[in-house]
């Protein structure tokens, strides 16, 4: 069903959607308000973050010529167009909030959709009083009413930048966030997993910013071909607070609008929990023998997932560590908070040092995902008859731990790898550098297990703790946060490297702890019942 | 004859709620026993003591011979169990569960997995996600009847499968008990029961309320009579464990303990039968006076 003409029947094809749409956003009062807040904040408080750093009209003149010439920082926050605090504001900010508007709006969107139909609630649903089109039409309700929101705090926040870039950014981000909400709408119509739909969503997200990246390092106004395919580069070449180019909003709102068209085609062509991309058959026999070769089985697609990104990551870092260490050589204020991030010594060093602190906080995620899939595997029920054979619950639990332990030394490792590759000096010091964060993430992963241990039914609070412990990681060196509260996260205690000294006390100390946490919460584990 | 299960005194408590109140079970070697009981009344939560994922908060519970709770390994060696509801990985495929289930209990026979699999008609390269209600059972069921274990424990592993498949079920669970196998069944669908069970213990509420052969269950419940008679019936009244008595002029009705049977026919016949209707007791009479029981005293 390509076509909008009106057909027999077909105006009670959206009935219920009213309906649906209340509901979905009463499901994410929580979520919803968070990424809105969260994203408003970043960009609301740039503006202020942006005046320490550029004050006088000579800084602002010297960060454009630098950002001219040095194509490897463009590649990672875009060219700048004009030197107002606005302008400032929508280089800086500008991609970044897109993406996380772009994140908020596929999660939405799969949410309502694709989730559903997985887990079979949308059959419960569908068989009331539902047009064919309403779950479709109230996700993406769902998501235009986030963006919405968003799109009118910006405007509103940044009015007093100038009303007319204010409005450009709002609607340019909440723009490349409806974009990926009708691009999440026609991903859930391909697979059958709301994960894979999700993963597949943010793979197109993390390809936008790639050509982005690739088309500003190549020019430096945004003209290259590659940021104008991607819907990133539009939001770039919106300009706002720089003679607005208006014309850039139809293309967001246009490509929009087709994918929306293509995800109800899509819809419309198939069956109730189908998809384009069926489920392939597997092998009729096994090979898997023991909980930890299950285990491996379930996550080792994360873990390459992981380690390629970090990998990545590392090399992209590492790559611009000369250039951004000249970029911040030249701004006073800039170095004051690189070292306070990365420690007082070179310059280089201090970069690199921020960069692996960055990417320790990230693994922190990942080994807080890794741990918590003994908690799924548990609600799920699927636990339940693993541990009804001859496997011991210790052993169970070891082979998620040794995954989650094992895997964020291992993409850790990567990423100093990376780090190394890209900047092409420093081998030693900068994986030694890497390893010394592993104490921290264990900490993590070690409250991690302990929740998982005592408090089966509140373990998501791990998420919790590593979000604080990023926002603390991420924002406090450059908010002038009391050090009482920087020293609440264990990364605030690992010694800044390269560069810094090496101090043992830390390191061994925050290895203690996990350890005792990991005891902890496994002996919890073996004393609590199971939870279904 | 040795037990594969004795339970006694079992007390677990959810916050405020009593699922298992004192519960008693005994479970011969060798025996298919059944375990019956309302929905709520703590029939998952035993197995699951009896599976060392929970652990009871006072009584004792010896699962062939060992503490389930702290020798669950040593005790699963030798168990396989079926849930009421699988859920599977989604991307993983029925063989592949069924192989890892079967090596982590200690090796499964593939020969009896092939045929098991073709009895069940189950397609093994299908995904976690793809199997309907009744194929994830029976991902389960061909797991647990091709292991090589001592005691079956099957917590309403039927639900799901379609009539068909509840007869090949049933053919399986009796092959398993001629190979000497010891079944622990727990189930609402009577025929399931009544044609395969040995034994059935009944719950309600977290207590054990019969426990018993089915012959033994069914001399506990009442035979309802019905009799056209030559004259008025007399003394009916007065006799022990006569109920619902109802005389229409010569017709009477009465339901009668079976202990008392003997003395209705006596003096039913003293006033001479023109015709006499007898039901015996059904298993379906039995659960429905215990079920109802518990209703009422909601």
């Amino acid at each position: 069903m390509t076509t909008f003409a009106v057909r027999p029947g077909s105006s009670r094809q959206l009935a219920g959607t009213g309906t649906l749409l209340r509901f979905a956003l009463r499901r994410d009062r929580l979520m919803i308000p968070v990424w809105i807040a969260v994203n408003a904040l970043m960009v609301l408080s740039m503006p202020n973050t942006l005046e320490g750093l550029y004050g006088t009209p000579a800084e602002r003149a010297d960060l454009i010529r630098q950002m001219e010439t040095n194509s490897s920082l463009r590649a990672m926050v875009g060219p700048v167009f004009g030197d107002s605090l606005g302008a400032l504001t929508a280089w800086r900010a500008g991609v970044y909030a897109g993406a996380l508007a772009a994140v908020m709006s596929l999660l939405v969107v799969v949410r309502h959709t694709r989730d559903e139909e997985e887990s079979g609630r949308q059959e419960l649903v569908a068989s009331g009083m539902v047009g064919r089109r309403a779950s479709l039409t109230a996700a993406l309700l769902a998501a235009a009413v986030a963006n919405g929101v968003l799109a009118l705090l910006l405007t509103a926040g940044l009015a007093g930048q100038g009303t007319a870039g204010a409005l450009a950014l709002g609607l340019g981000i909440a723009g490349v966030g409806m974009v990926f909400a009708t691009m999440a709408a026609i991903v859930a119509q391909l697979t059958e997993s709301a994960r894979l739909a999700r993963g597949l969503t943010a793979a197109v997200l993390g390809a936008a910013f790639v050509l982005r990246a690739a088309g500003d390092s190549a020019t430096d106004d945004g003209s290259s071909v590659l940021t104008w395919v991607s819907p990133l580069g539009w939001l770039e070449n919106l300009r706002p607070y720089a003679d607005e180019r208006w014309w850039v909003l139809a293309l967001l709102a246009g490509a929009a609008l087709v994918q929306g068209a293509v995800a109800y085609g899509l819809a419309g062509r198939r069956d109730l929990g189908m998809s384009f991309l069926p489920t392939r058959p597997g092998p009729a026999t096994g090979r898997l023998g023991s909980a930890g070769a299950l285990a491996w089985r379930l996550q080792r697609g994360g873990v390459l997932g992981w380690s390629i990104g970090f990998l990545l990551a590392g090399i992209v870092y590492g790559g611009m560590t000369e250039g951004a260490a000249d970029l911040v050589g030249d701004n006073e204020n800039a170095r004051r908070i690189f070292e306070r991030m990365g420690g007082r010594s070179g310059l280089t060093d201090a970069f690199l040092a921020s960069m692996v602190g960055m990417l320790g906080l990230v693994a922190a995620l990942y080994i807080v995902a890794s741990v918590l899939r003994l908690n799924g595997e548990e609600t799920s029920g699927r636990a339940e008859p693993v541990l009804a054979n001859a496997v011991g619950r210790l052993r169970w639990a070891a082979g998620h731990l040794v995954i989650a332990f094992g895997g964020s030394t291992l993409i850790m490792l990567l990423a100093g790898l990376g780090l190394a590759a890209g900047y092409g000096r420093e081998t030693g010091p900068i994986l030694g550098a890497c390893l010394v964060q592993l104490p921290a993430i264990w900490v993590i992963g070690g409250l991690a297990v302990l929740l998982h241990g005592l408090l089966p039914r509140a373990a998501a609070a791990a998420w919790g703790v590593a979000g604080a412990v990023l926002l603390i990681g991420w924002v406090g060196p450059a908010l002038d946060v009391p050090q009482a509260v920087l020293d609440l996260s264990p990364f605030g205690h690992l010694p800044k490297l390269p560069g810094g000294s090496m101090e043992w006390g830390p390191v061994v100390v925050l290895t203690g702890l996990a350890v005792a946490l990991v005891a902890a919460g496994l002996a919890g584990l073996r004393r609590r019942d199971m939870i279904t | 004859m040795t037990k594969a299960i004795t339970v006694s005194g079992l007390h677990k408590s959810f916050g405020r709620t009593h699922a298992l109140d004192g519960l008693d079970l005994e479970v011969a070697s060798g025996e298919v026993h059944g375990f019956l009981g309302p929905n709520g009344s703590g029939k998952s939560t035993t197995i699951r003591v009896l599976l060392g994922l929970l652990r009871a908060d006072s009584g004792a519970a010896q699962v062939l011979g060992h503490d389930p709770w702290t020798d669950a390994v040593e005790v699963h060696r030798r168990i396989a169990y079926v849930p009421g509801d699988v859920t599977l990985w989604r991307n993983l495929s029925g063989g592949e569960v069924i192989d890892l289930y079967g090596r982590l209990r200690g090796g499964l026979d593939p020969r009896r997995r092939a045929e098991l699999i073709e009895r069940f008609e189950l397609d093994p390269t299908k995904k976690g996600r793809t199997y309907s209600k009744g194929n994830r059972q029976k991902v389960a069921l061909v797991a647990a009847f091709a292991s090589d274990v001592d005691l079956l424990i099957l917590d309403e592993p039927t639900s799901g499968l379609d009539p068909l498949m509840e007869e090949v079920f049933q053919r399986c669970v009796a092959e398993e008990r001629d190979r000497g196998r010891t079944i622990l069944l727990s189930s609402h669908i009577l025929s399931e029961v009544e044609e395969l069970c040995d034994r059935v213990s009944i719950i309600r509420k977290g207590r054990t309320v019969e426990s018993g052969s089915l012959a033994d269950l069914r001399h506990l419940t009442r035979t309802s009579v019905v009799a056209e008679l030559a004259g008025p019936p007399d003394g009916l009244a007065g006799l022990p464990g006569v109920h619902d008595l109802d005389v229409q002029g010569r017709r009477v009705r009465l339901q009668v303990d079976t202990d008392g049977l003997d003395a209705v026919l006596r003096s039913l016949s003293e006033s001479g039968v023109r015709s006499l209707t007898s039901t015996p007791p059904t298993l379906e009479e039995l659960f429905l006076r215990h079920y109802q029981d518990e209703a009422a005293a909601r």
